[in-house]
């Protein structure tokens, strides 16, 4: 038991670990200097806020970067509320037994389906069966449905985060259990909840696979006039003007990629950031 | 009230004017491990009753079978029967029992609310909104409990910021808040220092001219300091209950003694 060999022995530790958070890092580090580096001369008012010209080599990406909001903050108005109450049921009222572990385990499943499998779903369910044809409301809609796994998954440990006895002090009290979860429960837990659907939306926002057949459009003249239209999509337009559009100037690409990041990014800060700010005032 | 001590022992199927709960052949079980087995027993009305014994003496069991807070573990089953006024608790709504039988736990346990919402939670729930009597209550309930003098001026702060002790006293001004009949007090002062310990038992021993008190305490001392009778659990059963002096001077049964003088447990 050498003091020295323990010593080199805890550096060796140190450096494997430290190596494996750099490998972890380092490509998005290079993935973002490289879609900075490339994308930031293309990043001007015009881009941001005019409609594609010259079959999409000139011009500005507006309506996709519109499409997409359209698309996520619809596909929220769904997917927020149903996974939230869906993960009180199963957190507050749904006894502990097969059916409810199940339920659970198929949740946890849902989560890791590729996405082109909820592409291809919400292409049967909303496009063709329910008719809602190729628009903004099928695209949200399968969105929807891919983020309530995610929402669920993270309201419901943001719910179990919150100490057991704030229940039964509350229901001591003679609260009911709907009164429980309402001022005592849900309060403690909702920086949780934003955060987890911040971050899957985000997700959704990025999404090709989803919306390839239920919402987005290669090329609009116009912008979408209603939740029945279609609408472009920042990630397909990405894919077409790099893929379908040949003689395309490199910097649209990039330019391109840089706004979709952007917004997954700011995104994401914006759910740390709120996590953050709620942590301090917590303090149980 | 003379033949108090000779009927507890073999507990009166028919229960006096003045006894305020009484159990009737309860077992309780979790999972396959039985914490209770067929307890009789009654509590009256204005007493402090101890209730002493060591680890998995199914006494903390007991005390949350009463206001059925045991009904949240998925695994608890019950038999048996507990009266609260002569009317079986399994027949009243849960809401309805609790906000009679409050209950004070082991860690004070505060809403990470303000002092004032923190005592106003209980009659909200209840429906109360107007603002003057949520005042009353408050003050009502605070004065009641000894900290009003302490806390007058800062109701808006957040209840986290009190000691460990002042939390514990505003935790039963939230209970007094909602005006039980019954306060269970499941190791109230564990966590606490002397002083503050003092402080609780004061008010414990103030409150039981209104209030029926149930006490589940680790603490021997405290059980002789503030128990009218002591109940002493053992491995789930009833071993002997009598008046805190007889527990504690010549209790009948030899485990009682073995247990107050530290023998085990």
């Amino acid at each position: 038991m050498g003091g020295v060999k323990t010593t080199t022995k805890q550096k060796i530790a140190f450096s494997v670990l430290f190596l494996c958070t750099l490998i972890v890092v380092l490509p998005v580090l290079f993935v973002l200097w490289a879609i900075l580096k490339g994308g930031a001369p293309a990043i001007n008012w015009q881009f941001l806020s005019t409609m594609p010209r010259e079959g999409m080599r000139e011009g500005g990406i507006y309506p996709a970067i519109i499409g997409t909001i359209y698309l996520v903050s619809l596909s929220v108005l769904f997917s927020l509320p149903i996974g939230l109450f869906a993960a009180i049921y199963l957190n507050e009222y749904a006894k502990d037994n097969l059916l409810t572990r199940l339920i659970r385990l198929a949740i946890v499943n849902l989560s890791g389906v590729s996405s082109v499998v909820y592409g291809l779903f919400g292409l049967a369910l909303f496009v063709n069966f329910l008719k809602f044809g190729v628009s903004i409301l099928s695209g949200a809609l399968t969105l929807a449905i891919m983020n309530l796994p995610v929402i669920i998954i993270a309201s419901t440990e943001a719910l179990a985060s919150v100490p057991f006895s704030f229940r039964e002090v509350s229901l001591s009290l003679g609260a009911s259990r709907w009164q429980t979860v309402r001022y005592s429960v849900l309060p403690n837990a909702i920086p949780g909840i934003l955060t987890g659907a911040i971050l899957s939306l985000a997700r959704a926002a990025g999404e090709t696979a989803p919306i390839l057949f239920t919402v987005a459009a290669f090329y609009l003249p116009k912008l979408p006039k209603s939740i029945f239209d279609q609408a472009m999509a920042l990630p397909y337009h990405l894919y077409i003007i790099s893929t379908q559009i040949p003689n395309i100037k490199t910097e649209v690409r990039y330019g391109t990629a840089l706004v979709l990041i952007g917004i997954v990014f700011s995104m994401n800060i914006f759910a740390v950031v709120i996590r953050a700010k709620f942590r301090k005032k917590k303090k149980w | 009230m003379q033949d108090n001590t000779v009927a507890d022992k073999i507990p009166n199927p028919e229960t006096r004017n003045s006894d305020k709960i009484s159990i009737r052949n309860l077992n309780i079980w979790f999972g396959r491990v039985q914490a209770l087995k067929n307890l009789n027993l009654l509590v009256q009305s204005n007493e402090i009753l101890s209730v002493i014994g060591p680890a998995s003496s199914g006494k903390t069991s007991f005390l949350r079978q009463i206001n059925r807070l045991n009904e949240l573990e998925v695994n608890c089953r019950v038999k048996g029967e507990i009266l609260l006024d002569k009317k079986n608790i399994q027949e009243l709504r849960c809401e309805i029992l609790r906000k009679r039988v409050g209950m004070i736990f082991a860690l004070p346990q505060v809403l990470p609310l303000s002092i004032y919402d923190n005592i106003a939670y209980g009659p909200r729930m209840h429906g109360i909104t107007d603002k003057n009597y949520l005042d009353n209550i408050i003050e009502q309930s605070l004065t009641a409990s000894f900290i009003w003098d302490e806390v007058k001026d800062r109701l808006n702060e957040s209840a986290l910021k009190l000691s460990g002790g002042q939390q514990q006293r505003l935790c039963i001004s939230r209970t007094l808040a909602v005006k039980p009949e019954v306060i269970l007090f499941d190791e109230p002062c564990s966590g606490l220092d002397p002083i503050s310990t003092a402080k609780v038992e004061e008010s414990m021993l103030k409150l039981k001219k209104d209030y029926t008190i149930v006490l589940v305490t680790n603490n021997v001392k405290q059980a002789a300091r503030v128990g009218d009778r002591t109940a002493f659990f053992l491995m789930g059963e009833l071993i002997e209950i009598d008046k805190t002096d007889k527990i504690f001077t010549a209790p009948g049964d030899k485990r009682t003694d073995d247990y107050i003088r530290g023998k085990f447990g």
